[in-house]
């Protein structure tokens, strides 16, 4: 049997957004 | 678009537009790089040749429905058709600011050869921000903050904590105008932890939401550049002070933020001896710094951190299932929530909704601007007046970018570090190729991390 294993996330296609998340930084 | 890799003896698939992850096997994988460019029949022998004791024509016949399953319900395959609405965010929150970093102090009791900020002068004078100027660009915060509920203010510096009754004022006051002006703030302190005291200690577990304490490892390689003006290392001297402050902030966040530079690229020993210490929420960043500095990474050195990132996924996924859990800063990642597809394609908000004060309450896009006169964008009085420089950070996206249109991971780290892009290409709409190398490794060790904890029900 071959094996797919989907996880579960975030649709990003389903998720104009609030702007109240945090300040990112890559550094 | 898909991204396939092995990692951590996983067969990994991510649709990269619609963010979904499948764990799969061999014959599945060799399926998968070949569905959309090889027609059906040739493909199911082919895979078939290549793999004859591992699946039946029938079998394959069946997975391939299952690969079509998974394209129609969204979750391979996905169109990218997001450029358009790349600005929306950022110009539906146009004008509002949501986060400041103070530099409370432009000056340091550590002379570190490293630092961006030029021992923490940012090539100016050295400065303390007066309680006024500090309450001024509070009073600017809230002023600018639209309906923003949550503002974030970080003591940054050099050292905050050489003005700390400067910092202990500010929180103090910015509590008293929270009711009134239904606004609350979230503190954090950045510190070399040469001045943590008790009092200090029991300020930040009370105020600060999240303390980022400076340790770069090892001690031969934190005393090698973390010195003081006498040259003398301060390892011995901030580790059982951080120690302490860790163990009293309980379940509150912190994390320590190291440095590795090309005298330690195998910078794995620096996660482990501050695992050895206790620490258990880590960072270790590649040095910012000019390519001819002594201290920058060189290509040499890129394959030797990128094993180290693969070897600290599996020192990650080795202590989590032995109940010893610990977090490295990028790979903390929320696949069931994180960020929406708006804020993916925003990034980090630097020169629009996140500004940088200097002590004298000059605003810059953001702390690694600062000391870059032409990146002044005006100051707390006035607010914005270079409107230049603030639109073309507004105009910053993961679309703006070229190179960034076909890469995998743009979702992920959203068009990069305009200040990272600056100091590498001369513009912030450039991308910083070895950082971009960089950061490609650090996702594919964070996704399947994450998956794979999933699958084996931790999170």
């Amino acid at each position: 049997m071959i094996q797919i294993k989907t996880i579960e996330t975030r649709n990003l296609c389903d998720s104009g957004g609030c702007g109240e998340c945090q300040t990112s930084c890559q550094s | 678009m898909t991204h396939c890799y092995q990692l951590g003896g996983y067969h990994i698939v991510l649709d990269v537009c619609s963010g979904s992850i499948h764990i799969v096997d061999e014959v599945a994988y060799d399926l998968i790089q070949h569905y959309k460019t090889t027609p059906h029949d040739v493909l199911i022998a082919a895979v078939h040749d290549r793999h004859p004791d591992q699946a039946t024509v029938e079998e394959l016949e069946e997975a391939c429905g299952q690969i079509e399953a998974l394209r129609e319900a969204g979750k391979l395959f996905t169109p990218d058709t997001y450029e358009p609405i790349a600005g929306q965010l950022k110009a539906k929150t146009a004008g509002v600011v949501k986060a400041l970093c103070l530099h409370v102090a432009h000056t340091c009791n550590l002379n570190c050869s490293y630092c961006f900020a030029s021992q923490g002068k940012y090539h100016g004078d050295r400065a303390l921000m007066s309680f006024e100027v500090g309450k001024r660009a509070l009073d600017f915060l809230v002023e600018h903050s639209g309906t923003r509920r949550n503002l974030e203010v970080d003591f940054f510096g050099g050292e905050p904590l050489m003005n700390f009754q400067v910092v202990k004022d500010l929180v103090a006051y910015a509590r008293s105008i929270e009711p009134q002006t239904g606004k609350h703030f979230r503190f954090t302190l950045t510190t070399n932890g040469m001045l943590v005291d008790d009092d200090v200690i029991d300020f930040a577990n009370r105020e600060c939401y999240n303390v980022v304490l400076s340790l770069d490892g090892r001690k031969e390689i934190h005393d090698r550049f973390r010195v003081d003006y006498a040259d003398n290392g301060s390892w011995e001297r901030i580790v059982p002070k951080f120690q302490k402050f860790v163990r009293a902030r309980g379940d509150k966040s912190y994390y320590m933020r190291g440095t590795f530079t090309h005298a330690n690229p195998d910078f794995l020993k620096d996660i482990q001896a501050m695992l050895d210490l206790g620490f258990t929420e880590l960072s270790m960043e590649p040095v910012v710094c000019a390519p001819e500095d002594p201290s920058a990474l060189t290509e040499e050195d890129k394959p030797i951190v990128m094993e180290q990132y693969e070897k600290l996924a599996e020192l990650m996924l080795q202590r989590r299932r032995a109940g010893r859990p610990f977090t490295f800063y990028h790979y903390m990642i929320d696949l069931k929530g994180g960020p929406c597809i708006y804020k993916r394609i925003s990034g980090c908000g630097s020169g629009t909704e996140y500004m940088a004060v200097t002590p004298w309450g000059d605003l810059y896009p953001c702390h690694q601007f600062v000391g870059e006169e032409k990146f002044k964008l005006g100051d707390i009085w006035s607010g914005v007046t270079n409107t230049a420089v603030r639109d073309e950070f507004a105009a910053c996206n993961v679309y703006a970018r070229p190179e960034c249109r076909d890469c995998w991971a743009r979702l992920y780290c959203s068009g990069g570090c305009a200040a990272n892009a600056y100091h590498a290409t001369g513009k912030i709409t450039g991308t910083y190729a070895y950082g971009c190398d960089l950061f490609r490794k650090r996702m594919e060790c964070a996704l399947m991390l994450a998956a794979v904890n999933q699958l084996e029900g931790a999170q």
